[in-house]
Parts: C-alpha cells; sequence; structure tokens
C-alpha cells in the first residue's frame, strides 16, 4: 500500500514538473522543476529498492550537473531572450510526431501482451527485493568484476569531458 | 506491488516530454535540460528491469548513463559560453553562422 502510494506519488511529481521543465519562460524556473523531476526520480529508484543509484542520482545529477546549468544560467545574459517567442515555427509539428511516437510504443506493450502466451512479459511481478539486497556491494562487485573495461573508458570519458569543457570555456585558446 | 508495465509508461511519458522540448524551445540551456529528462527516463527503465530480473546488470547501466550525461552537459554548457562569447544570443535559431 505504501509502495503503491510512494510510486504513484513520485511519478506524477514527475512528469508534472518535467512538463513545467519545457514550458517555462524563465530558465531559472526550468533548472528548478528541473531539480524537482530529477529528485522525483531518486524516489522511484529508492522504490525499486536501488540505494545506490538514488544516492548518485542526488549527488551527482542535483548537486552537480544542476549547480553547473545554474552557473551557466548566471554566465549567460538571458534578459532578452526571456523577451522573445520561447517556441520555434515546428511546435506543432514536432509535437504532433513526437506524440505519434509515443502511441507507437504505447500499441507496442498493448500487442505485447495480447501476443505473449498467458502473461506477457511487461505483465510480469517484480522479483523479491531482496535479490538485489547488498546493493551497495553487488553493484561494487559486478562493477570491478564485470564492468571493469567499461569503468575504466568512462573515466578516460570523464577525463576528456573535462579537458574539452576547460578548454571551451577558456578566454584564449 | 506494482507491474513493470507502469514504470515503462512513466518512463515513456518522461521521455515524449523531454523529446517535444528538444524538438520545440528555443533557448539551448532547456535545450539541455529536455536532454537530461531523456536520460533520466531511460535511467529509469534500466533500473525497473534490473528490479523485475532481479539482476544488478541494469543498474551498472544506469551509472554508465549517468556518467555520459555528466560528460555530455559539461562539454555543451562549454559550447554554450565559449559561442556565447563570439555572438551573444542563445535562441537555437538565430546560431546560423554555418548557413549559406
Amino acid at each position: 500500500m505504501i509502495d503503491r502510494f510512494l510510486f504513484y506519488f513520485f511519478a506524477s511529481l514527475a512528469v508534472v514538473s518535467a512538463f513545467l521543465v519545457v514550458t517555462r519562460r524563465n530558465a531559472v524556473h526550468s533548472a528548478i522543476f528541473l531539480i524537482t523531476a530529477l529528485l522525483a526520480t531518486a524516489g522511484i529508484f529508492l522504490q525499486l529498492h536501488a540505494e545506490f543509484l538514488f544516492i548518485v542520482q542526488i549527488i551527482l545529477y542535483v548537486g552537480g550537473i544542476m549547480v553547473l546549468f545554474v552557473f551557466v544560467i548566471m554566465l549567460v545574459n538571458l534578459d532578452v531572450a526571456a523577451h522573445q517567442p520561447q517556441f520555434n515555427r515546428q511546435t506543432w509539428v514536432a509535437s504532433l510526431t513526437a506524440l505519434i511516437v509515443s502511441g507507437q510504443f504505447v500499441a507496442a506493450f498493448y500487442l505485447s501482451r495480447k501476443a505473449g502466451s498467458g502473461r506477457a512479459l511487461f505483465g510480469l511481478p517484480q522479483a523479491q527485493a531482496t535479490r538485489l539486497d547488498p546493493n551497495t556491494e553487488l553493484i561494487g562487485l559486478t562493477l570491478f568484476k564485470n564492468y571493469m573495461l567499461p569503468f575504466e573508458i568512462a573515466s578516460i570519458l570523464l577525463l576528456v569531458a573535462m579537458i574539452g569543457a576547460v578548454v571551451m570555456a577558456k578566454r584564449r585558446v | 506491488m506494482i507491474p513493470t508495465s507502469h514504470y515503462l509508461f512513466l518512463s515513456l511519458a518522461l521521455f515524449t516530454i523531454g523529446v517535444i522540448g528538444v524538438l520545440t524551445r528555443r533557448n539551448v540551456i532547456i535545450i539541455l535540460m529536455s536532454i537530461e529528462l531523456i536520460l533520466n527516463a531511460v535511467n529509469i527503465n534500466l533500473v525497473a528491469f534490473s528490479r523485475m530480473f532481479g539482476n544488478v546488470n541494469g543498474q551498472i547501466f544506469a551509472i554508465f548513463v549517468i556518467t555520459d550525461a555528466a560528460a555530455e552537459a559539461a562539454v555543451g554548457l562549454g559550447i554554450i559560453i565559449a559561442f556565447f562569447r563570439n555572438r551573444p544570443t542563445v535562441l537555437a535559431d538565430e546560431m546560423d553562422i554555418l548557413k549559406w
């Protein structure tokens, strides 16, 4: 019961604040609603018993990336842009296309439910939460045993991104 | 117990809102924020399937997606600052220097 309540609470919060992110005129308001959406997503991770990702989401997204966004909003002067039209000329065509694509996804969900013998894949119940139980330990073991090479490649990616960001934001190259 | 399809529908809603934001907004910073929304939708899917199969690999991939999102945000915001120094605008359809 409390599980269900938490899921629907965080899901509706995430969808409403995501909608507000793409509709607000002021970029600072968009950033604040994006923070709300990311926190709601973190709540859904916690509800799914992914505690490590919950903490990573809050520290890295809300604490790191969003601070970067707010700093750039401060550095870039947005006063002129706020008084101009916020949506481009392809708005209706683009929204219609995106909604058609999401309708195709919904149709795919329902067709898979019908086609499967008995219960389809997406109707299956979740596994017991205890199978993922020492969550941080399991993630650490898997990350350093099975995914050692991708982990190192990700560190190189972060190094390259850091150097690229510093070089691009520098005054004279 | 909530079925996995509900997580998929939530993820689909966030993804669609993000795509609409990328395609319709003119402000480049808000376009980058919409991309973050899309990546979050993908993460919800990965973690929901990880819970459904009782397998931790989906959460590992979610960590890699978060790493990519951080790299992408740093480089994208660096590009915005570098561009803003040359030409003071943040609207995507006024960035037409390469247009013939």
